[in-house]
């Protein structure tokens, strides 16, 4: 057990992540096997592979999926698929990734005339730029017309299913990653900073600053019993036997789904560097708290109508079937992560904890499960956590240093770079579930 | 009662009704009378009435009615007709009793489970026990008569999918689980199952207990399967396996047939499928009545395999006619045929139609000349009285062509292999491939080369190899003999008549021709003539004029409305009769036949009078000739005639040929010779394409995959070094560096390194340059 929050080395501003301190991330992740794959495959780890070696079974699993998605074989052009990638998280602001996969984009051949922007992409890609709007921000207004349109024989330069399918998850493959980069405030690559045009992209707050506080000795303990005080709510939501009325469990779900209180306040940024909105159409479009209760409101999407399990891997096993299982196995691994520690205790079951952060998450994107009581997440998940993560998971590009330290503060960085994972799978989940939903409806 | 049932179950018909919401399961009550459907927003029970569903109670009543009614599956008790059972999405179990004389039916609610509960089920026998399984892991056992469950049995946290109680066993069920596995379990003891096994990679939807085997249990799984397990034996045994086409959602075996059962699927298929376990190809009965996803099935009645009842997400409840199912045994094609790689042919179909003509024989041999009916292998499928498919014995033959043999495909190779399509000149490519093509005893593609070389270059000299060609083109024996002999005696007439005629006008030609055909007696003919000369009045009218001693190939004309060849066909140079009598029957034989032969007698026609005249004619005039030529090569199978021709023409015919059809082309092309592992060749063909999708096929699938010589193990796809032995992988046996480029090893002893280096030190040593004593040999 370590005591990192009282000696917490500075961050080199080259680290990988401008949260966590470069040391903590080498000492747990590189030992590892699957770092050192990677760094051997690659020549080099980049900074997204270092903070996610800090869970190394995840990583590995991580990687497989991208390597399959943007690598083997698959119904799209190799080039396609990193601009693909490219528009999606360009709906994020995030410039990391934009960097990151146009070099890669040329690299694999692809004409540089599209890096100049979304227009200049042939009108096939442009037509994805709704469909790539809604998946980022607000995935429950797909319908199959967005679907039909993409697919429909007349259409002009018209998509496969298989074609769209391999894009749909290249898109929520490139948000729900975005939310990684801005959630655990990855830094730019070397390289990438060399670029004159490009400003840093991640947040700049000084976190020494904002850690600063966190040193003194009464916030400690503070922080000390706020950790006994959510083991001993778990313990009681894990024996809880207690009953509810429908109509409570009703309204705890749309309490949590419309707490809109937490929306970040709105940080100011530099404005968005062009080579990043270049890539943007429509740049307004943003999350949006849906009022359930409006005539013309999307329904809630019920858990037990339409579940990866059976439907979405289903449909997906059939259109594109390697990606099927390479997801299938990523979200069981992002489900089941555990170390049994919290902060400063170990054996503990974290379960609940972590089913709480996964359904909060998927009820902020309409998501219910019947059988789960949102109550629960009330208990579990104090006001900054879920204020971090409806942020990170909704509108990444606000996230601040300031966030990610005052919630949880006696806890790891690895634990939070855990809680990243989570948001990132339970998002990518959500989203592509309302897809595959949709495709669903257009076949049948 | 169930004779009562029968009766008037005959008299039942395919009926559907509509529900107001998406069902999510169905069941019957023991009688048969009445069905119940139960969703997420319906639970209602239907009565079935001969001409149709008649709604008989609503138990989902209460003005918001809990999610207690959110209904994943339903049970009907089948010894007590008054008790129901559901499962709910939010982990309740509840009872209902039909009996209680208030609106609300609700007698019990178990509130036990954590999560979703995905299946209930009574016990067959028992009245008071009840069964669910749940989301959470958990199996529950309930007596209705207490307020709680009797017995809790873990799965290991692993989600259970269906629960099902054994027919014949009293205290045996069956669990199947998310992970894949089905768990067998005793009834009394709680704490452990009695056997484990894996059924399915992915999770196991659905499970049904056969019910007459003892011991027989179906799975069906997300991994499209459904597997048929023995339990009587000491081992799980799998003794059946159905491949469908989607996730299986439910199974169910239909009653009274043993080997049927009945599955519906999950996602994409809407379909019910009833299969024979025996004949897992092929359906034995499809329900095509759904619009969306079937989410229930049952058997309507237990003993009464005819009427099945089948709820959907498209918001429809059916009862299907077994007689009014689709059998889509009678749609399949019952003759399969395949060539094999050596040219042999394999040939099933069924055997009705193979003995019949099994001592014609000599048909066949005919029919693939130099072929040998070596082994005309039966398969023979004893019949089974109880089985109601089809008789489908079919046999197998195989037709063997002689190594040597021209059915073979050497000239393929060896064609593939000698044509020149780039590097040289035009003329000078198309002369070489002429030459291979009539060394290979090709004359017909022969011609064709020669003739390109003439339309599409600057007349060469006039050679005689030309007209050699030209003739032996006449000879072509790819005719059907069909008639021929009384054909070209009927031509030859005809000739002789015309010539002394001399006719100018076409029609009254023509109408000599036909009484000269009537005369003979060969009436299918003339009729075809006189049709096409209607046709193409106009043209020959202008023809006329063009040139008043139309010759007899002008009959020949009428069949193909292709004006430039009647130009060309305009000043034939006089060939001589001998040629012109075997060229008729060609072009005026059977119809078939005709239609893809006259291009090439058009071509030796031209290539006569382009002797003769001097070309006034720019390349682009043969430029549609030559099109329909290569459709005609490419209609007949050789797309190397037509891919070569394509090449070494470029963008003289480029232009004229539809993008898609040249790529086909190209597509047959390469699979044809990678498949004949004519890889240079292949290679050659892809680079000097002009589609761009034929190029890009380079492109693709360059990895080459290689183990570290070091530790033998798979290396990665980057880098040099071996991320497991962390040394460098690939190091010159000679010079000790790293290999980046071309390397070259040896097969034996598997040392290798720089290609010039390795050249080197072979030239100055036999061993091997690692010293590991290998005797190396460079070739």
């Amino acid at each position: 057990m370590k005591d990192e929050a009282d000696d917490l080395p500075e961050v080199l501003p080259s680290g990988p992540s401008a949260f966590i301190p470069t040391e903590e991330i080498l000492e747990e992740g590189s030992t590892h096997e699957v770092m050192s794959d990677v760094l051997l495959s690659e020549g080099r780890a980049d900074h997204i592979n270092m903070v996610m070696g800090l869970h190394p079974t995840y990583l590995a699993c991580f990687q497989r999926t991208q390597d399959a998605l943007l690598q083997l074989d698959g119904p799209l052009p190799l080039s396609w698929r990193h601009y693909i990638v490219i528009l999606a998280a360009a709906r994020h602001q995030c410039s990391y990734l934009v960097q990151h996969h146009s070099s890669a984009f040329l690299l694999a051949g692809g004409d540089e005339s599209w890096l100049r922007g979304v227009h200049c992409a042939p009108p096939k890609i442009q037509h994805l730029q709704t469909l790539n709007k809604l998946l980022a921000h607000r995935p429950w207004i797909i319908t199959q017309e967005h679907i039909q349109e993409l697919v429909c024989p007349g259409a002009e330069a018209r998509w496969s299913l298989a074609e769209l399918i391999q894009a749909v998850v290249l898109m929520t493959h490139a948000h729900s990653l975005a939310s990684f980069v801005w959630g655990c405030g990855i830094h730019p690559e070397p390289e990438q900073t060399e670029d004159q045009t490009l400003q840093p992209c991640s947040p700049t707050d000084s976190c020494c600053s904002v850690r600063g506080k966190a040193r003194n000795q009464q916030e400690w303990s503070e922080a000390v019993n706020e950790v006994k005080l959510l083991m001993e709510r778990m313990m009681m939501v894990q024996q809880q036997g207690e009953e509810f009325t429908q109509e409570e469990m009703v309204t705890r779900f749309e309490r949590e789904r419309t707490e809109s209180l937490l929306e970040p306040a709105d940080v100011q940024r530099s404005v968005l560097p062009d080579c990043v909105s270049r890539f943007v159409v429509d740049a307004d479009f943003t999350y949006q708290d849906f009022s359930p209760r409006g005539a013309q409101a999307p329904p809630t999407m019920r858990a037990q109508d339409y579940s990866w399990e059976d439907h979405g891997f289903s449909l997906m096993n059939r259109l594109y079937g390697e990606m099927a299982q390479l997801l299938d196995e990523k979200f069981q691994v992002a489900c089941a992560l555990t170390y049994h520690t919290m902060a400063m205790h170990s054996h503990v079951d974290t379960s609940t904890l972590r089913k709480a952060i996964w359904n909060y998450i998927q009820c902020i994107y309409g998501i219910r499960y019947d059988d789960y009581d949102y109550g629960e997440v009330n208990q579990l998940l104090e006001r900054s956590l879920k204020v971090y993560v409806k942020t990170v998971a909704c509108h990444p590009e606000k996230t601040t240093a300031r966030m990610y330290f005052s919630f949880w503060r006696q806890f790891r960085h690895s634990e939070k770079v855990h809680v990243n994972l989570l948001l990132m799978e339970a998002r990518m989940q959500a989203a592509l579930l309302y897809a595959l939903r949709a495709i669903t409806r257009y076949m049948t | 009662m169930e004779k009562m049932t029968r009766v008037s179950t005959i008299n039942g018909r395919t009926m559907f009704c509509h529900l107001d919401a998406p069902a999510n399961a169905i069941s019957v009550c023991r009688d048969a009378t009445q069905v119940v459907v139960a969703g997420r927003n319906i639970f209602k029970i239907y009565g079935l009435e001969e001409d149709g569903f008649v709604e008989r109670l609503n138990l989902r009543v209460g003005r918001k009615p809990s999610l207690n009614f959110s209904c994943a599956d339903v049970m009907w008790h089948q010894m007590e007709e008054n008790l129901l059972a559901t499962a709910a999405t939010n982990g309740a179990v509840v009872t209902w009793n039909l009996s209680r004389p208030c609106r609300n039916k609700q007698e019990q609610l178990f509130t036990e489970h954590k999560r979703t509960v995905n299946k209930v089920c009574f016990h067959p026998t028992e009245v008071n026990m009840l069964l669910s399984g749940s989301q959470d892991g958990f199996m529950k056992c309930f007596d209705l008569r207490k307020k709680e469950s009797v017995s809790t049995f873990s799965g290991q946290s692993e989600s259970v999918r269906d629960v099902q109680f054994s027919m014949k066993d009293y205290f045996t069920f069956a669990a199947s689980f998310e992970n894949g596995n089905v768990q067998l379990w005793d009834i009394r003891r709680p704490d452990r199952y009695e056997r484990m096994f894996t059924a399915h990679t992915g999770p196991v939807f659905c499970c049904d207990w056969h019910p007459e085997d003892r011991g027989w249990l179906a799975t069906g799984g997300r991994d499209k399967m459904v597997k048929v397990w023995d339990m009587s034996t000491n081992r799980v045994k799998e003794i059946y396996c159905v491949q469908t086409f989607a996730s299986v959602a439910r199974v169910k075996w239909r009653p009274e047939r043993r080997y049927h059962l009945a599955t519906c699927s999950m996602m994409v298929d809407h379909n019910i499928y009833v299969w024979d376990v025996r004949r897992p190809f092929i359906p034995f009965a499809t329900f095509e009545e759904h619009k969306d996803v079937t989410t229930g099935i049952v058997w309507r009645h237990q003993h009464d395999p005819y009427f099945l009842l089948s709820g959907s997400k498209d918001s429809t409840l059916y009862q299907h006619m077994f007689k009014d199912a689709s059998r889509p045994v009678d749609r399949a094609n019952p003759e399969g045929l395949c060539f094999g790689l050596f040219g042999d042919l394999a040939f099933a179909a069924k055997e009705s139609l193979m003995s019949a003509p099994a001592s014609a024989g000599d048909v066949g041999r005919k029919t693939y000349p130099g072929g040998d009916r070596r082994y005309p292998i039966f398969f023979f499928k004893k019949p089974d009285v109880t089985e109601q498919f089809a008789q489908v014995s079919s046999a197998l033959s195989v037709f063997e062509s002689e190594a040597d043999s021209s059915a073979g495909m050497d000239w393929f190779i060896n064609t593939a292999q000698s044509y020149l399509l780039s590097g040289k000149p035009f003329a000078e490519l198309c002369e070489h491939n002429a030459h291979v093509a009539k060394s290979l005893n090709r004359p017909q593609e022969s011609t064709t080369w020669t003739m390109l070389r003439i339309m599409f270059s600057e007349p060469a000299n006039p050679s005689l190899s030309t007209n050699h060609n030209l003739n032996k083109s006449g000879n072509l024996p790819l005719v059907n003999s069909f008639s021929m002999k009384e054909m070209s005696g009927a031509l030859n007439e005809r000739n002789k008549e015309n010539r002394q005629d001399n006719i100018h006008s076409l029609e009254t030609n023509l109408n000599n021709n036909d009484e000269n055909e009537e005369t003979e007696g060969s009436e299918g003919q003339a009729e075809y003539l006189f049709v096409d000369d209607e046709l193409d009045d106009d043209e020959l009218y202008s023809m006329e004029h063009d040139n008043q001693p139309a010759e007899e190939s002008e009959y020949l004309l009428p069949q193909e409305a292709f004006p430039l060849r009647h130009e060309i066909m305009d000043h034939p140079s006089a060939p001589e009769p001998l040629q012109e009598k075997q060229e008729s029957p060609h072009v005026s034989g059977s119809e078939a036949e005709s239609m893809c032969l006259t291009p090439m007698e058009s071509f030796s026609l031209i290539s006569v009078s382009q002797q003769l005249f001097s070309p006034h004619l720019p390349p682009k005039f043969f430029c549609p000739i030559v099109k329909e030529m290569l459709c005609y090569y490419a209609e007949q199978g050789d797309v190397q005639m037509a891919v070569s021709v394509l090449i070494v023409l470029g963008d003289r015919i480029r232009k004229e040929i539809d993008e898609l059809m040249q790529e086909h082309w190209y597509m047959s092309y390469i699979d044809l010779l990678q498949r004949f592992e004519l890889w240079n060749v292949s290679n050659e063909v892809i680079k000097l394409s002009t589609c761009g999708a034929i190029m890009c096929l380079n492109q693709a699938s360059t990895t080459l995959h290689i183990n570290c010589s070091n530790c033998k193990r798979p290396m990665s796809n980057k880098g040099w070094i071996c991320d497991r032995c962390h040394q460098c992988a690939s190091v010159c046996a000679v010079c000790h560096h790293v290999v980046k480029g071309l390397f070259v090893w040896c097969q034996g002893c598997s040392h290798g390194g720089h290609l010039e280096h390795v050249m080197e030190w072979l030239k100055q040593s036999k061993h091997c340059p690692a010293g590991c004593g290998h005797l190396c040999e460079y070739t």
